[in-house]
């Protein structure tokens, strides 16, 4: 039996040790969410976060998992306080992002562990992070601008409620 | 009838007309109980064959196309909305089910009679009509960027202005005044006189019992409110928190999984399979033999798929055991030269006297241009879920053609079309390939010799090795210019037609030409690839194009307009792309820039592409693309397609190629199918014409302008003519 947290729920799983994340959390958490891409690592439709980082679970067995806390795009609204969505599903929806919709788990995840790290990334910054993570679609541009439309409203957010914080960023916004 | 093709049905006007004559009158509207059984519920009530309505006023369009992302579900619905004056709120979308009564028949009347003028009385038996030859096809097609040019206009438009009429009467009977006094506003009936108002809803059931006006009158431009204005994608909040289903996600109770290979050969068959190391292998429940494949099937994917690595497939032998891409195109050049010389081909268009314009030439251009196989590469790898018992047999997949597959499945399982039903999903990327039922076939065959609910999924390297390809395609060339600089010839020799008829054909003015096509078939299979035939020959001839300009010593965009005149929408698209990309700049060493004209599926698309090329690589910085489909019914919808066309194209133009060795497709995965990624993928601006014209297209017009502008744009950058696909494939290593 391995343990891990899901979406901060705590799951067991009686699996094969060396079995990717993926499939545990398709197949036997029946969240489908999370896509199958590639099984290699080279399109990101299977991004997850695993304490905290972005990884491709297509790759990453659930022994390695054990223990962590994993989040799926299921629990990403979770991650920000209020019972909304996360900024970047807000700016995914006004930008108007996902065509077919397949690769957005994957990308919104990217997203998320890149604003985390950065909260005020720059085209290079954006690119360097969500390459990744392929979209047949072609919504690159769109991508990009959602990220930016989301760090801008988390960046607002957290001048409103938190000022704190907003010294922090506004270092980071100049740094 | 037997068994029709989109391509048959396409170009067989007149059987298709021989038909109408005789006039079937079944009329698409009807509401048998067997439709409004397998479409509505909870006091819904079926007005017509495509609008339902429930009792709190939610009005719901059925129309049978499919969401693959490219929007078509909410565009529809804005046409809907709009005819039948209900708020945009109060609209939902359903997809119609894989029932013969939903064939897509509107889309057969877009591609046989365009905008033929119809006597109103003759509306309804012509309806009927296309309605059995869409039956007899299994149509159900999304695909041919039709979704809003034929089924939106011929379709769902009358239907909405339809019901409209038929509330609008209703609501006269029930209140007892005139019609005329009535307004439809809303989603509500308004007495003009007495301010009465009342939701559809109250009048839904009487509308539904009298037959609706196959030609209702219907909005013009100025009185749109809806439509040619921008609604936020209905499919969109599912598509970020990870709540939308597609395929792949299906769930069926007590389901196992399964992984397969196929003969990597096309054309080979399984002989036998050494399954011992799987059998023995944790989760594994049984090994099913195919025809031409393997499946194992286990208690999860993953098993599944780490236990069919362990076997070892016999595959027969096949005459094509050797071919190799080089085989294919040193045969692609013989079946050119033999139809330049003299040798049997088939005319597109055959105008004029070339031998003559040649024999009196100022200057001759000689030119062959290839492109390579190339995979679709949806994001989701082919799948199907099945259930198959004596009685009946389900298929859960995303499709692009439902009715279609149902009626394939029965084939293919040998039951009857009444016993199959299919679970239709959104599909995580199209472009062509899930108008192919390969995977349904699979599922339900392994599901049947496991007597249990079975969900297949292909590897990535199944999907690559295992597609239905855009062909590889030679085409070449032969232009007389005379001492003007003008086109005195053009001669164009190519194979691998499919469709759109006119994909090779050319808009500008030119002496004498002659395009042909020769047969050079290959064991690849074929599958119709986003913009289909366009996706080789806007690459074609509009590289060539510029070659030609080039040569005539004309910049290559006053060469294009020039060639143009009397075609003010072709200037006028091309004249908007060159302005707003500011053509004529001088750019700096190392940039380049390039144009091309598309005229596909309806609509009008040109491009301006700009590159630098620098420490060896091309980098595309800028597209500036102007577009002309007649209307944008949905502006930020017919946006995000040329972005997607754009970028679909651009991955196929700077790395896509499938190579063939011994038989078998080499790659397998993005590492060796490289597509466009987010830092390689440049800044698109799209700008929009409304010309009033016929609405066309968008899903696919995009795609095939971008290669020739691009390679055209690299010839502007570095003086390197690039005549074959992709980019990859040539050195700029000069150019740092």
């Amino acid at each position: 039996m391995i343990s891990l947290s899901v979406n901060g729920e705590q799951r067991d799983l009686d699996v094969d040790p060396q079995m990717p994340l993926l499939w545990a959390i398709r197949e036997n958490l029946a969240m489908t969410g999370t896509k199958f891409g590639c099984g290699i690592a080279q399109c990101g439709a299977c991004t997850v976060l695993l304490n905290g980082k972005a990884i491709r679970s297509c790759v990453i067995s659930v022994a390695t998992a054990e223990g962590g806390e994993v989040t799926t795009i299921e629990g990403l609204a979770d991650l920000v306080p209020g019972d909304g969505l996360h900024p970047l599903q807000e700016a995914w929806i006004e930008k108007q992002v996902p065509q077919c919709g397949y690769c957005q788990s994957g990308q919104l995840m990217s997203a998320a562990a890149l604003l985390d790290s950065n909260p005020n990334p720059d085209d290079a910054a954006i690119d360097a992070a969500m390459s990744g993570n392929v979209c047949r679609c072609g919504m690159y541009s769109r991508i990009r601008s959602a990220v930016k439309l989301a760090a801008a409203q988390t960046g607002s957010v957290v001048q409103t409620f938190d000022p704190a914080v907003t010294t922090d960023l506004e270092g980071a916004d100049h740094g | 009838m037997g068994k029709w093709t989109r391509r048959a049905f396409i170009t067989t006007g007149v059987l298709a007309g021989g038909a109408l004559a005789v006039g079937v009158a079944i009329r698409p509207g009807h509401r048998a109980p067997k439709v409004a059984g397998q479409v509505t519920e909870n006091g819904e009530v079926l007005v017509s064959t495509w609008v339902k309505i429930d009792p709190s006023n939610k009005v719901t369009l059925i129309a049978a196309h499919s969401e693959m992302g490219q929007g078509a579900h909410t565009a529809l619905t804005q046409m809907l909305a709009d005819e039948l004056d209900a708020s945009w709120e109060d609209m939902r979308y359903m997809e119609a089910p894989a029932i013969d009564e939903y064939a897509n028949w509107a889309l057969g009347k877009g591609f046989l009679l365009g905008d033929a003028d119809i006597p109103a009385a003759l509306v309804p038996t012509v309806d009927g009509a296309m309605l059995q030859i869409a039956k007899a096809m299994k149509m159900q097609i999304t695909g041919g960027s039709t979704s809003i040019r034929a089924t939106g206009v011929y379709g769902v438009r009358v239907a909405g202005a339809a019901a409209r009429e038929l509330l609008l009467q209703a609501a006269s009977d029930a209140w007892g005044v005139p019609l005329s006094q009535l307004d439809a506003k809303d989603t509500h009936i308004i007495d003009r006189n007495s301010g009465k108002r009342a939701p559809f809803a109250e009048f839904a059931l009487a509308a539904s019992q009298t037959a609706p006006s196959a030609t209702p009158t219907l909005k013009t431009p100025d009185q749109f409110r809806i439509m040619g204005k921008s609604r936020p994608r209905l499919d969109i909040p599912a598509k970020v928190d990870g709540s939308a289903v597609f395929g792949i996600d299906a769930q069926v109770e007590g389901m196992k999984y399964a992984a397969i290979l196929a003969a990597p050969v096309f054309g080979a068959q399984l002989l036998s399979v050494d399954s011992t190391e799987a059998q023995a292998m944790p989760g594994v429940a049984q090994i099913v033999s195919l025809d031409d494949a393997v499946a194992v099937v286990a208690d999860g994917y993953w098993h599944a798929s780490q236990a069919l690595k362990t076997l070892k497939p016999q595959w027969s032998q096949t005459d094509n055991d050797a071919t190799s891409s080089e085989s294919l195109f040193k045969q692609f050049d013989q079946s050119l030269a033999e139809a330049f010389d003299g040798g049997s081909s088939k005319a597109d268009v055959d105008e004029g006297d070339l031998p003559a314009a040649f024999a009196s030439a100022a200057a001759a251009l000689d030119a062959t241009y290839r492109v390579p196989f190339l995979a679709h590469a949806c994001m989701e790898p082919m799948n199907a879920t099945a259930l198959v018992t004596d009685e009946s047999c389900q298929v859960w997949i995303g499709t692009q053609n439902p009715l279609g597959f149902r009626y394939e499945v029965a084939d293919a399982m040998d039951m009857d079309v009444e016993q199959v039903q299919i679970h239709q999903h959104y599909m995580g990327g199209g472009f062509g390939r899930r108008s192919i039922s390969d995977s349904a076939i699979q599922a339900a065959k392994i599901a049947r010799a496991v007597g249990e609910p079975v969900k297949l999924i292909w590897s990535r390297e199944e999907d690559v090795r295992h597609d239905h390809y855009r062909p590889a395609v030679a085409s070449r060339f032969r232009v007389a210019l005379d001492d003007q600089g003008q086109i005195a010839a053009w001669e164009n020799v190519y194979h691998e037609k499919h469709e759109p008829a006119e994909a090779p054909t050319i808009p500008y003015m030119v002496g004498a030409q002659k395009i042909h096509a020769v047969d050079s078939p290959t064991h690849v299979p074929f599958g119709a690839w986003r913009s289909v035939d366009h996706s080789q020959h806007g690459f074609f001839t509009e590289a060539f194009f510029d070659e030609v300009a080039i040569a005539a010593g004309k910049d290559p965009y006053e060469y294009r307009m020039s060639l143009l005149e009397g075609k003010p929408r072709h200037q006028k698209v091309l004249r908007t792309a060159a302005e707003r990309a500011g053509w004529g700049e001088e750019l700096p060493p190392g940039k380049g820039r390039g144009i091309s004209l598309q005229e596909s599926f309806g609509s009008l698309v040109a491009q301006v592409v700009d590159v630098t090329v620098r420490d060896g690589k091309v980098s595309v910085d800028r597209v500036v693309l102007a577009v002309d489909a007649g209307f944008a019914v949905s502006p930020d919808g017919l946006t995000a397609q040329m972005e997607s066309g754009v970028n679909y194209g651009l991955t196929a133009a700077l790395y896509g190629e499938i190579t063939i060795a011994d038989g078998a497709v080499q790659q397998g995965n993005f590492h060796d199918y490289l597509m466009v990624r987010m830092a390689d993928s440049p800044e698109i601006e799209t700008h929009i014409i409304n010309s009033g014209e016929a609405w066309g297209g968008a899903g696919e017009p995009g795609t095939p302008g971008i290669a020739p502008a691009l390679v055209n744009a690299v010839f502007d950058a570095t003086g390197l003519r690039v005549r074959e696909l992709p980019l990859s494939k040539h050195d700029f290593s000069d150019f740092s």
